[in-house]
């Protein structure tokens, strides 16, 4: 009986969790599958006209979609390495520093904690060219020559660059702090090692160092390409709303508008645009899993 | 012993340390202006929008070339930002929303750690891994259901519709629960004996023993629900319950008559001031916090 | 290649930046190291040790004084360019890296003339293997082997450049204590085939007098002796390294020279006399060293003390004691074990052998010679 009480007990401290995940997160799971292969679902009448792929061909030939997808992978190209890259090099010039090395790794985070709808308003201001002035970074840009160029509403391969170059801004923060923790925690002696026995700087980079953060490296690219696949609001805070019409949609942005605001309404094909976008990522971070385990050996 | 003669010779000595210091010198003042223009880089957007939070609508329209300084500051911008767009309104929400989700987070994900950590039932290790794989389930996948399930509900443009679902979070359960078991079990067992109840020992101890780690999940809930974005946006279309995000991207696109960008950036100072102060004061513990596994929500 | 440290100082800024005083890691160290030896640097943990080895090894700049191998001042080469090997206490083996490849990282920095093809850095990595005897396992990773093999590898990978000197921090600590038995003859062995002048830092006095060809006692920053491990044990130069020196350690006791009597407590123990030393009318404190070996059990001997047990250890026996005037709370002689003791009362008497007992200033703890009359 107090055995039966006891478990009975444990249960309890788990009801709100189990509750709260059970109705958010594993009934809408099941239900969003449900969704996608419902034809023709009605929202206010909640009845569909059958079940079937057509949801998926619908999305799969919605030029949108195909925009959508077409922006994500771009970002996803640009961005994962360029960060990872970037951060990797910032990381490094900061673990061989000493005095101002705190305040530095204080500036460097700060774009983690600040409201990216917010700085992007800044962004575009930086960037956009109105009928009072060009911007700042145009002015930049004519002090060496170049031609104005409208980042905001001009052509695409502009709009693009503002967008990676905010998005990098943006995830450059988490990447330089685990790359500069990943730097600290290799023991001090492999570098006297390789110092004593007269190491050039780059083979102690591609021999000792690189291998030995690899873990971390490779964790950076699985987690960036999981983002940068989700990338969403930081787009709107660019290009407002509507991303359909500045022709910047993602993935995550084109689900939202087919659930809801002027375009919205339908629920089954964002729960089939959804499932597509989480199989391109499940496959994506199944490939990384795979390659990574063949480069780290430890 | 080869090395020996080809590597030093009697004079080489003083030349080493010359070349050697000069070197590290040139090397270490280029890597502080590396980090510099990045530094400037980081910096330059919350300048600008500072810098412009201070001119004049007119000052600001009429510099064709943009100033890198404000000849005569206003504080116009921020009453207008207060007046003109319901900020004030957005920044209490904001503050509601984020307390109340944060609070009520604690108390599931304490409950939940401490049944995983020291209590024992069947299927517990069952019930453990079902949780960890829901950790997998990105929110783009969930997040269409529970729009529909709110909307249903009759809770949109409201509080509970823009709390409920950001209740539990099952990464902050496995952390605390990693925390709660680094308590020597000793603890629990001694209390056993003195006959405190589970739940006492839970208030008592575990609680103030792990509260370096509560504070941390809780500063991190902070950030996330102030920057939260795609959910209020989803849930509200009423003003009266718009967050500072959903607000800000409210302003950019109706707000002041669009064209007015100076009191636009006093705005997003607003916005922004709380959270860096937040960083300033908690910095060690929020970096500590977010490498320990935490990802930009 | 001889070393001869000049006048040697580090100094490091203090860790508690309140202290303006700066930390003096090793102070004004001048001794020479002979060629081809092995050498151990012994003192408490915290002595500067392995700073000094830091120091030979260039990985630190000394605040002043020199440092030669050889002839030539290597003070101000840096450290890749010393020809040195070093073997790290955590061994420092690069985990991603094979065995073989561990061995050949060295000798994949050597450029221009001495570059060397894939063939070559094989044959003398493979060479150095065989030395150390880990040529079976050069395929594996380092996790993969026991930290006696680690070791091993650790050494091969200090020694493949052929380096003048082979520095080793603490090679011993991080091993069980039947493989540091094994290990330390091994060491032994590699330095006598390979004559490299070797120095090793330890605080484990016996792993030292046991495979050193000299030991440098240190303590707190200072130099305190240096010479053969037989003769520091035999004449240690002050009470420290009398103390550190020997288990179970050496006794002390408070005693006083008064004319040619040597008295500790109210017993006259021993007839001697001070060399260089003068003996002052009202006598002169000193301290008294003797040895756990240097008492003879002996029913007329000089020299009582209250038994206080008798541990039988095989080989030989242990006599646990108290003294008014020893140091410690319990005294420690090793006796015989076919030797009697008779305790009358509670009280044993002992003879000393005056080889094992060493006489010490009250004052500056210095050693003061003397002979027996």
């Amino acid at each position: 009986m107090k055995e039966k009480l006891r478990q009975y007990k444990a249960w309890l401290y788990l009801l709100p969790a189990i509750l709260f995940l059970g109705v958010f997160m594993v009934y809408p799971l099941v239900d969003v599958i449900v969704y996608s292969f419902e034809e023709g679902f009605n929202f206010v009448t909640r009845t569909s006209q059958g079940t079937g792929f057509f949801n998926y061909s619908y999305v799969l030939h919605d030029p949108y979609f195909v925009q959508a997808l077409k922006n994500t992978f771009l970002i996803v190209i640009i961005t994962v390495p360029v960060s990872t890259g970037f951060a990797l090099l910032l990381s490094l010039a900061l673990s061989s520093i000493k005095p101002l090395r705190n305040l530095y790794q204080t500036v460097y985070f700060l774009p983690y904690v600040t409201n990216t709808l917010a700085v992007g308003l800044v962004f575009m201001v930086l960037f956009k060219k109105t009928a009072y002035t060009d911007g700042m970074v145009n002015l930049l840009l004519n002090a060496f020559g170049a031609p104005s160029v409208d980042f905001i509403d001009g052509p695409y391969w502009a709009k693009m660059l503002v967008m990676c170059i905010y998005t990098v801004w943006v995830v450059l923060p988490f990447k330089v702090l685990i790359l500069t923790s990943a730097l600290a925690s290799v023991n001090p002696d492999y570098y006297k090692a390789a110092r004593v026995d007269g190491t050039r700087p780059s083979r102690i980079f591609f021999k000792i160092t690189l291998p030995m953060i690899s873990p971390m490296v490779f964790y950076l690219i699985i987690t960036g390409f999981i983002g940068a696949f989700k990338a969403y609001s930081d787009e709107v805070a660019l290009f407002g709303t509507d991303l359909n019409a500045a022709g910047m949609n993602t993935m995550v942005g084109y689900v939202y508008d087919m659930l809801y605001g002027a375009s919205g309404g339908y629920p089954s094909y964002a729960s089939a645009a959804a499932l597509l976008l989480f199989l391109i990522v499940l496959t994506i971070t199944c490939i990384n899993l795979m390659v990574s385990r063949r480069s780290v050996h430890y | 012993m080869a090395t020996e003669n080809a590597t030093f010779s009697g004079t080489a000595s003083t030349d080493f340390t010359g070349a050697v210091k000069r070197r590290r010198i040139i090397r270490q003042a280029l890597l502080y202006l590396f980090l510099t223009v990045w530094a400037a880089a980081v910096l330059f957007p919350f300048y600008w929008m500072v810098l412009t939070s201070f001119k004049t609508q007119a000052s600001y329209n009429s510099e064709q070339r943009p100033k890198f300084y404000v000849s005569a500051p206003t504080t116009e911008n921020y009453s207008e930002a207060f007046t003109a767009v319901p900020l004030a309104r957005y920044f209490g929400n904001t503050l509601v929303y984020t307390i109340v989700t944060t609070g009520l987070m604690m108390v599931v994900i304490i409950l939940a750690a401490f049944a995983f950590a020291r209590l024992e039932f069947k299927g517990k290790t069952f019930v453990f891994t079902l949780f960890l794989s829901l950790m997998m389930i990105p929110s783009e996948l969930v997040i269409i259901t529970n729009y529909v399930t709110i909307t249903e509900w009759n809770l949109r443009n409201s509080f509970p519709g823009l709390i409920l679902p950001s209740i539990t979070s099952v990464f902050y359960i496995y952390l605390l629960k990693e925390t709660f078991e680094q308590i020597p079990n000793e603890l629990y067992k001694a209390a056993k004996v003195d006959g405190t109840s589970d739940f006492k020992y839970l208030r008592r101890v575990m609680i103030p023993i792990a509260r370096p780690t509560l504070v941390t999940i809780a500063i991190l809930k902070v950030i996330e629900c102030w920057n939260s974005y795609v959910w209020p946006r989803l849930i509200t279309d009423k003003p009266e319950y718009f967050l500072v995000s959903n607000g800000i991207q409210e302003i950019r696109e109706h707000g002041f008559g669009r064209d007015n960008i100076p009191a636009m950036m006093a705005a997003v100072v607003v916005i922004s001031i709380p959270l860096i102060v937040l960083f300033l004061v908690f910095r060690n513990k929020i970096m500590e916090g977010v490498s320990r596994g935490g990802t930009k929500a | 290649m001889k070393i001869t440290l000049d006048h040697l100082t580090k100094r490091f800024p203090n860790r508690n930046k309140k202290i303006r005083e700066d930390v003096i890691a090793v102070n004004d160290f001048t001794f020479e190291i002979p060629d081809g030896k092995l050498i151990g640097l012994l003192g408490p943990s915290g002595c500067g040790k392995s700073t000094t080895l830091n120091l030979i090894s260039g990985l630190e700049m000394p605040s002043s004084g020199r440092i030669y191998f050889g002839d030539t001042d290597v003070t101000d080469v840096p450290a890749e360019h010393r020809g040195v090997g070093l073997v790290f206490q955590n061994y420092a083996l690069y985990p991603h890296l094979t065995v073989l490849d561990n061995i050949m990282f060295p000798l994949g920095n050597l450029r221009g003339s001495e570059k060397l093809t894939k063939e070559q850095m094989r044959d003398k990595a493979m060479e150095v293997a065989k030395l150390v005897q880990i040529d079976e396992l050069i395929e594996r990773r380092p996790k993969e082997l026991s930290g006696g093999q680690q070791q091993r590898v650790a050494i091969a990978r200090a020694l493949v450049k052929m380096p003048s000197v082979l520095l080793l921090d603490e090679p011993l600590s991080n091993l069980d204590a039947r493989l540091r038995l094994q290990t330390r003859e091994e060491l032994a062995r590699i330095q006598h085939e390979t004559g490299i002048t070797t120095v090793f830092v330890t605080h484990d006095q016996e792993e030292a007098m046991s495979i050193s060809d000299q030991i440098v006692v240190m303590k707190d920053g200072l130099f305190q002796q240096m010479g053969k491990p037989q003769d520091v044990y035999d004449h240690p130069d002050n009470l420290f390294v009398a103390k550190f020196l020997g288990t179970p350690p050496i006794n002390v006791f408070e005693g006083t020279v008064k004319g040619d009597k040597l008295f500790v407590g109210d017993e006259a123990i021993l007839s001697l006399k001070l060399e260089n030393a003068e003996v002052p009318e009202d006598g002169r404190k000193v301290y008294v060293g003797i040895r756990p070996e240097g008492f003879i059990p002996a029913e007329d001997g000089e020299f009582s003390v209250s038994l206080s047990k008798i541990e039988v250890m095989g080989r030989d026996t242990s006599v646990v004691a108290t003294h008014p005037a020893a140091q410690a709370a319990t005294i420690r002689a090793i006796i015989a074990s076919d030797a009697p003791v008779n305790a009358k009362d509670g009280t044993v008497r002992f003879r000393i052998k005056p080889a094992k007992l060493h006489l010490f200033d009250s004052a500056d703890e210095t050693r003061i010679d003397f002979h027996v009359i």
